[in-house]
């Protein structure tokens, strides 16, 4: 059972640096083996968020007081690029963030948010920045929320800024439904494709 | 009937049901499984009480937790622990393991090509970004993660939304020293590192014709760090050349019936791409990343770029970070650079005509004072392919480390790091902050282009040397 999301009210952090690739989100040092989840929340940016030392770097938006704990990030361009690490997803999920709101994302990793019930919110890059800007204006006080219900992102400043997902991830996200539990469903319709698939290019088969 | 993609083509024939939406529900033919994913991905199956449906179309290699040492001395324990969780599940499950020492074994995107498994027109999928590589073959390859790997294990299924159709045509005559690396890394310095976010890359042209299989999967390789999820080039007589023989490929009759339908894959001359571009190859140099993106990437004999120069502050204080990142001064010459570590390998560079092109610079010159240079063959196969032409000597008489085949330093997973602040230039396809190591630099290249700069010490035009 995948963990729902449907409305959210928080502090916002705004990351907007471009293209902030999964090896950054999570070090592979930190994920490799079968039972580091439940230990990634800690890591999660490290390279941003410790100094060589390994205290923390005070700069970094994560570290300062207001932001500390924030379940929203504003995200620059093609944020989530790179590896297809789930863990990058784990890691943030594990440090609090529910959300990401971002005029863009990798691929794979905009894919896996939805697997872990977690909203990657996709609006114009200069709604991304003004509402960047108003968090940072506010020094964290202003808070955003985000509904899934009626696809509306409400910014500190009380504008109302209309986002998209598609109904099938909506409706996913809003009853925390299981993927493979309903493809399973259609295990005749697989075992019909596999039967006629096998007879049209029979050399993928015959291993 | 009208004209289709080839993109069209392969996504149609998959089609186990229309989900609505532009979401498909698509079968995998070939599911490729490493250590570093493929173990916990059949353990959380277990756990649900599910079991694999379609063990015979899965396979599975060590590549990404396994020392590269002689001997694979060096592994660590948790990557240990990974190897021998990889041969008890797939054991379990029925799925072939190619463990290592076993020809076979190699990065999951070496391997699959070379032993036959990777065909035209195939769907494959692979808990791994640069699965994107296997498109070179003619086949719709994408990475996943892990929740979706579970999807694909339990159903051989997998949820895609149907991308969007761009062509890329390189059109011209590759110069000298100039190699397909450099075509996709000049492609992403163009149109940058989300150019391809949403899109499936059809790569054609000339050039692209003209360059056989293994650069085609140098080239697709790299769709992914353009953030397109899968690339491929159109399969012709090259492909059905390299694939003929290979242990999984078919044979005889089948081999002719695959070879006909597989001929019928190309995008129709009409048909229609949501984006179009061409790149002249003739004009292309040597390229060289200096930044911490793929898309920070310019010409060897060009200066590193001005931030100043820039507009938009979010670009421009990206430029300024990554600079500082890699200890790097605008308006400089690249070429001088003084480098630490060289690493020949990775799922981008490092099968054998990678490790020829790297030779050929190596050959009779060594390993300037000072640098760590390894080569890291892609796999097993390759390993004793190079052996067998004489390459790791080639390479062992020049300073270079020859090395077990894996992932290696190209993503440190196995603990093989370049330690902090040191410059690293490598055949890899991440220069990501952190990526070969906390705090390691790392400049991408070709391997001709990292050969040179392992004999100089700097990064360096190989243009300028004289290649027997």
């Amino acid at each position: 059972m995948m963990e729902k999301f449907d409305t959210l009210t928080s502090v916002a952090a705004p990351l907007l640096r471009a293209n902030i690739d999964t090896d950054i989100v999570i070090p592979i040092s930190r994920m490799v083996g079968n039972a580091t989840r439940g230990s990634l929340g800690q890591w999660c940016f490290s390279a941003l968020r410790y100094q060589a030392d390994g205290s923390e770097n005070p700069e970094f938006v994560l570290n300062r007081a207001p932001f500390r704990g924030a379940q929203i990030l504003i995200t620059g361009v093609n944020f989530g690029c790179g590896s297809s690490r789930e863990a990058a997803v784990w890691a943030l999920k594990e440090m609090g963030v529910r959300c990401l709101i971002g005029s863009s994302f990798g691929d794979i990793f905009f894919n896996n948010c939805f697997q872990n019930g977690v909203l990657p919110v996709v609006l114009d890059r200069a709604t991304v920045e003004s509402l960047a800007r108003e968090v940072e204006a506010s020094q964290g006080a202003g808070r955003i929320s985000v509904d899934l219900n009626d696809l509306t992102v409400t910014a500190p400043s009380g504008t109302r800024h209309a986002f998209a997902v598609e109904p099938k991830r909506r409706q996913a996200l809003l009853e925390g439904l299981d993927e493979i539990a309903i493809t399973l469903q259609r295990a005749p319709e697989i075992a019909a494709f596999q039967a006629e698939d096998r007879r049209r290019r029979p050399w993928v088969y015959s291993l | 009937m009208h004209p289709r993609t080839q993109l069209a083509k392969i996504w149609d024939t998959h089609v186990v049901a229309d989900l609505g939406d532009n979401a498909y529900l698509l079968h995998v033919d070939r599911h490729l499984l490493h250590d570093l994913g493929g173990s916990r991905g059949l353990l959380d199956l277990k756990q649900r009480g599910l079991s694999v449906h379609s063990p015979h179309l899965t396979f599975a290699t060590p590549d990404h937790a396994i020392s590269s040492a002689p001997g694979r001395v060096g592994t660590s324990a948790v990557g240990s622990d990974l190897l021998q969780a990889l041969r008890e599940e797939t054991r379990a499950a029925g799925i072939r393991l190619f463990d290592i020492n076993e020809p076979g074994q190699g990065i999951v995107h070496v391997m699959g090509p070379e032993l036959g498994l990777s065909l035209p027109g195939c769907l494959i999928v692979c808990g791994d970004s640069h699965t994107c590589t296997h498109g070179g073959l003619g086949a719709l390859a994408f990475g996943v993660g892990s929740s979706e790997l579970a999807h694909v294990l339990a159903t051989q299924t997998i949820v895609q939304r149907r991308p969007k159709a761009m062509r890329v045509s390189f059109e011209g005559t590759m110069p000298v020293g100039v190699t397909p690396k450099d075509l996709i890394l000049r492609l992403i310095g163009e149109i940058g590192a989300a150019g391809g976010t949403g899109y499936a890359v059809e790569y054609g042209g000339s050039a692209v014709r003209a360059l056989d299989l293994e650069g085609r999967l140098t080239i697709c390789n790299l769709s992914i760090e353009l953030g397109a999820k899968m690339g491929f080039v159109a399969p012709d007589d090259t492909t059905f050349n390299y694939l003929a023989g290979r242990p999984f490929a078919p044979k005889e009759a089948m081999w002719e019936r695959a070879v006909a339908d597989w001929r019928k894959l190309p995008s129709d001359p009409e048909a229609q791409f949501d984006r179009e571009l061409t790149i002249d190859v003739a004009s292309i140099a040597p390229q060289v990343t200096w930044g911490t993106s793929p898309e920070h990437v310019m010409a060897v004999d060009q200066s590193i770029p001005d931030p100043s120069a820039i507009a938009d502050p979010s670009r421009r204080g990206g430029f300024e970070a990554a600079l500082d990142y890699m200890g790097l001064r605008p308006n400089q010459p690249i070429i001088g650079t003084k480098v630490d570590w060289v690493f020949i390998g990775s799922c981008t560079n490092s099968r054998l005509s990678d490790l020829r092109a790297a030779a050929a610079v190596a050959r009779g010159r060594k390993v300037a004072e000072g640098v760590r240079a390894w080569v890291v063959p892609g796999s097993e196969q390759v390993k004793r392919d190079a052996v067998a032409e004489g390459l790791d000597r080639i390479f062992l008489a020049a300073g270079f480390e020859w090395r077990e085949p894996g992932c290696s330093m190209c993503l440190a997973a196995n603990g093989e790091t370049v330690p902090r602040g040191q410059r690293s230039i490598s055949t890899s396809n991440r220069n990501f902050v952190g990526r070969q190591g906390p705090g390691a630099r790392t400049h991408l290249a070709s391997p001709a282009m990292a050969a040179a700069a392992a004999i100089a010490g700097a990064i360096t035009d190989v243009r300028r040397m004289e290649i027997a």
